[in-house]
């Protein structure tokens, strides 16, 4: 596209033709207010928030939406534009809920942050707030209508990023409102829980289904061994949820959960290495039996598990393609059925006193925790989700000073992490792991990758392929490897999750395993973690994530001193009868 | 006014003779003489038709669309209607001739479903055409193919605004698209489509048989054509009127008899409201723009009320997307009944909602929010007595 010549409040200057408005006015370092707008989603255009004046027209344009053209005049504050947007506001904040502090999202909210900028104070408008309706019943993700705008950024998100579309404009007017297929509850229609859609509402009207208070119990409650887990991507994401810039605070988000009052502060890391060192095996067992035997019940692609929205997402859509998918539970719930044996049993702790909490920067591991399956310690494995969020709220509500906290190290037995779990946070960082350990125990080899980086499954890409050549030698028992090469994919978002496994349910593709993750960027970007997301979130984020992985003495999860012991002692051997029984599950077909 | 009324004349030209000289034309030649014609949309937008059709017709993409949009919907408007019921024959030809025209094959009537009951005489038409090889596979026994389909509204009004109406044939909720792209680059499916109503569709075999200079002469100083109008209300003879485009509003209601005018809504809910000293305006684009529909309200009436159900029928029917239609249609509901309840009595409590009138008009998605303001600005200025000056930013 060539250049044109466009003029925005007086200055004219050179852009790209084909670019919006909104967009010439960024370049330009001018600011437009936006509400229906998300970098991640289509153009809707139909809050009405970014109306700009241009010369000669009758109507006022709609900046998100409107290409520039040659020699266009445009102006971002005049009296129309002003009063345009001061009308909008007053319009929204009219039929909105603005009981603020009652609100997740208070001072968070992108609505209340452009009415305080455009010095909303007084609304000459009738106000008549749509009926306030909490939504109970679904396990990871809560609804009010009354914070609703209306600006679809949620509709937009279920259907284009995650080829669910469980959510849509239903009703006329002021009476219209975002609602499920006859009015059903989020926990009975096709939802993955994913919670994507909250990480891009503008305002509250969606919001994770907290447990903070039950949390808050097990912790005073003085016959209760609270141990908490933290996942990979918390870590990287728990600064932002307390208002700093994104950076590596695993040392002092293990302060700040200690500080709270639990009695153990674990990794999920461990159990991601775990998985690692499990689904690892699983693959090899699926090649030989594929390869060698000639086994037609092992079945290939694999693919990984650890993503529950994706696990629910394949269980509505591709049941018959359940038989790929890695036995593997998620690490969080291998967490959970380990802690209330393996654990209990190191602590000499009761696990029916045990209240197992995991700190995630998810919402579909709140409804994961509630499948029937993950109950195989003889009780509920995770008895609560906290998303990074609901963390930073209680850090806040405890008074701790997270800068000024020390760095502490988590608690032993499930708390030693390598740099391979800690990528289980960023999209293609399972599948980094798994062929870092896999290769070895299957070659004596390290990867052949500079420094272990397997850059070709890096990056942001929605779907990316890699293959992996075995060298002519390999260890024992694996010689039937030799020579050949491995096919990797790797999806996150589950509309490329759905654009690969249509792929693969056709036959085209001669994948071995696929890493798939519910969530755009991977757990990073995840439905629990700190709003807002775009790609220069989630990139800042994934940077974090590698840091942290170069920064750790143990980078592969067969090195992790506390899996070995865990084995040593407890699990004796990959896939053993202990493994399947605490840490391999089935799933449902749901279509 | 027997030479005036040409649409709805006695003497009707034989069906196929304007498809037949159309054919005989090159489309670019049909589309010079519609745009020749200074024929604007009769819809109530007065978009030109030959440009439209120009448009087009020379954007790239396969799999043309002409659509009838005969989802009559405006309050008093029953013009439509008539033409659908008496002369359905002209009405495919019309659009056989617009598919000649841009290059398309396929034409869809989407209907209001209240007028479900024209279905068979309108395919029955349809058969009549496809017997007299006027429509379907090599029309006349030449290279032209055209066929037409019927669909039906589900009771929107939004869906008479064009790009709502194409939604809703693709299945999807009626809401208006973000323009660009405009239907005639990427339009039903994504293809090149032209969207016109009923009476356009009408004129164009006369246009083609008469030429584009006799129907320019039909109408009155510039505006081309004549124009049928819903004269509904307080008045002697309501009816469907044929008057050349550009009469005066006094002309059309001395011939429907209105003896007693305090005001007139002139182009449905959405156009003008206007008192006893505006009868001189004109029925134009330029001036009054007529989509049809004239309602009559007599000294008896309360202007109030009527506003009052107005924007009742806006906020009904908003389709609830864009900001300014949703919300500001129920903001403009409260002002009215502050006004009826006499909670507010004074022009200076009213100047939010004149701002608020003058956003809903600039920076409302649609034709729906942009103009159903118009009647509160109206009846509250010229009816109300209220105390103080004018509103507005």
């Amino acid at each position: 596209m060539p250049n044109i010549s466009v003029t925005i409040n007086g200055v004219t200057r050179s852009v790209r033709e084909g670019i919006t408005i909104l967009e010439a006015c960024q370049i330009a370092g001018v600011d437009i207010p936006t509400l229906c707008y998300h970098p991640d989603l289509s153009l809707a255009g139909n809050c009405r928030m970014c109306l700009v004046d241009v010369e000669g027209w009758r109507t006022l344009a709609v900046a998100c939406v409107t290409p520039v053209t040659p020699n266009m005049k445009i102006r971002t504050h005049s009296k129309k534009v002003r009063h345009a947007r001061r009308t909008v506001l007053k319009l929204l904040l009219a039929s909105h809920n603005s009981n603020c502090p009652e609100c997740e999202r208070n001072k968070n909210c992108e609505l209340q942050e452009l009415a305080e900028k455009h010095n909303i104070t007084i609304n000459e408008f009738q106000t008549s707030p749509k009926p306030v309706s909490f939504e109970e019943a679904s396990p990871g993700i809560m609804r009010d209508n009354s914070r609703c705008i209306m600006c679809t950024r949620c509709v937009r998100t279920c259907e284009e990023l995650q080829s669910v579309a469980v959510i849509k404009s239903v009703g006329r007017s002021h009476r219209v409102k975002i609602s499920t297929f006859l009015d059903r509850g989020l926990n009975e229609v096709p939802c993955t829980q994913c919670g994507q859609c909250i990480n891009r509402c503008p305002t509250g009207a969606l919001f994770e289904t907290s447990e903070i208070r039950q949390v808050w119990e097990a912790i005073e409650d003085p016959e209760k061994f609270v141990v908490v887990q933290t996942a990979p991507a918390v870590r990287v994401g728990i600064s932002e949820a307390l208002g700093f810039s994104t950076a590596r605070s695993t040392g002092k988000m293990v302060a700040a959960i200690r500080g709270l009052g639990v009695e153990r502060v674990l990794d999920t890391d461990f159990t991601a290495d775990l998985t690692i060192i499990e689904e690892g095996y699983e693959l090899i067992d699926r090649l030989k039996r594929a390869l060698v035997d000639g086994d037609e019940t092992a079945v290939l692609p694999m693919t990984t598990s650890c993503s529950p929205g994706w696990i629910k997402f394949i269980e509505h859509k591709y049941p018959d393609l359940l038989p790929n998918v890695s036995s593997c539970k998620s690490p969080q719930q291998m967490f959970g059925a380990l802690a209330k044996t393996y654990l209990a049993a190191k602590e000499g702790v009761d696990p029916a006193n045990m209240v197992c909490v995991s700190i995630m920067p998810c919402t579909a591991k709140k409804y994961e925790k509630e499948r029937p399956e993950m109950r195989s310690s003889g009780f509920k494995d995770v008895d609560y989700v906290l998303t990074t969020r609901e963390l930073a709220s209680m850090i806040q509500e405890a008074g701790i000073d997270f800068k000024e906290l020390p760095e502490e190290k988590y608690d032993r037995w499930m708390g030693e992490s390598t740099g391979a779990a800690v990528i289980f946070g960023v999209t293609g960082g399972v599948m980094e792991a798994a062929l870092r350990t896999a290769y070895e125990v299957m070659t004596g080899q390290e990867v052949p990758f500079d420094g272990l980086n397997i850059t070709p499954v890096r990056g942001m890409e929605g779907i990316r392929e890699a293959a992996l050549t075995f060298p002519d030698k390999m260890l024992n028992g694996y010689e039937f490897l030799a020579g050949k090469t491995l096919n990797v994919a790797v999806a996150h978002g589950l509309s490329n999750a759905e654009r690969l496994m249509d792929k693969v349910r056709a036959g085209e593709v001669d994948y071995h395993f696929i890493e798939i993750m519910a969530c755009t960027g991977g757990c990073l970007g995840g439905g629990g973690q700190p709003i807002p997301t775009n790609p220069e979130v989630r990139k800042k984020r994934a940077e974090a994530i590698y840091d942290e992985d170069a920064a750790l003495h143990f980078r592969k999860s067969h090195a992790n001193p506390e899996v070995q012991l865990l084995y040593a002692e407890f699990l004796k051997e990959p896939l053993g009868h202990k493994s399947h029984e605490l840490l391999h599950t089935t799933y449902t077909p749901r279509n | 006014m027997g030479e005036t009324r040409v649409l709805t004349s006695e003497k009707q030209p034989e069906v196929g003779a304007a498809l037949e000289k159309a054919l005989g034309m090159t489309a670019a030649d049909v589309v010079f003489e519609v745009r020749e014609s200074g024929m604007k949309g009769r819809g109530g937008a007065g978009f030109p038709v030959g440009i439209k059709w120009n448009l087009a017709g020379a954007a790239s993409g396969a799999d043309k669309m002409v659509i009838c949009n005969a989802d009559e919907g405006e309050p008093g408007t029953f013009k439509d209607r008539l033409l659908l019921e008496k002369y359905p024959h002209r009405i495919l030809e019309g659009m056989a001739i617009a598919g000649y025209a841009i290059g398309s094959a396929r034409g869809i009537i989407y209907l209001r479903a209240e007028y479900r009951y024209l279905v068979p005489s309108i395919m029955k038409a349809r058969e009549e055409l496809l017997e007299k090889k006027l429509l379907g596979r090599s029309i006349l026994g030449g290279g032209f193919d055209f066929d037409i389909e019927m669909r039906f509204g589900a009771g929107a009004y939004v869906c008479g605004e064009e790009t709502s109406l194409i939604e809703s044939l693709e299945g999807k909720r009626g809401e208006p698209r973000n323009k660009p792209p405009f239907p005639v680059n990427s339009g039903y499916l994504g293809r090149p489509t032209i969207v016109n109503n009923v009476e356009t569709f009408v004129n164009v075999p006369l246009i083609i048989l008469n030429g584009s200079r006799w129907y320019r002469e039909l109408g009155v100083g510039d505006d081309a054509g004549t124009k049928l109008f819903s004269v509904s209300g307080d008045v002697k003879h309501p009816g469907v009127y044929e008057l050349p485009m550009g009469s005066t509003i006094g002309e059309l209601l001395e011939i429907a008899g209105a003896e007693d005018v305090q005001g007139v809504q002139v182009g449905g809910a959405s156009g003008t409201t206007i008192t006893p000293d505006e009868l001189d305006r004109r029925l134009s684009f330029g001036d009054l723009p007529p989509g049809g529909s004239v309602i009559v309200f007599d000294s008896s009436r309360d202007m109030m009320a009527v506003l009052n159900n107005f924007m009742e029928f806006f906020v009904h029917e908003s389709c609830g997307q864009c900001t300014p239609c949703r919300e500001g249609n129920l903001r403009l509901l409260d002002a009215t009944r502050s006004v009826r309840s006499g909670e507010i009595t004074g022009m200076e409590e009213l100047k939010e909602f004149f701002v608020l009138a003058d956003i809903m008009k600039i920076g409302s998605k649609c034709g729906l929010g942009q103009t159903s303001p118009n009647c509160f600005v109206d009846i509250m200025t010229k009816f109300a007595r209220l105390s103080g000056g004018k509103g507005g930013i």
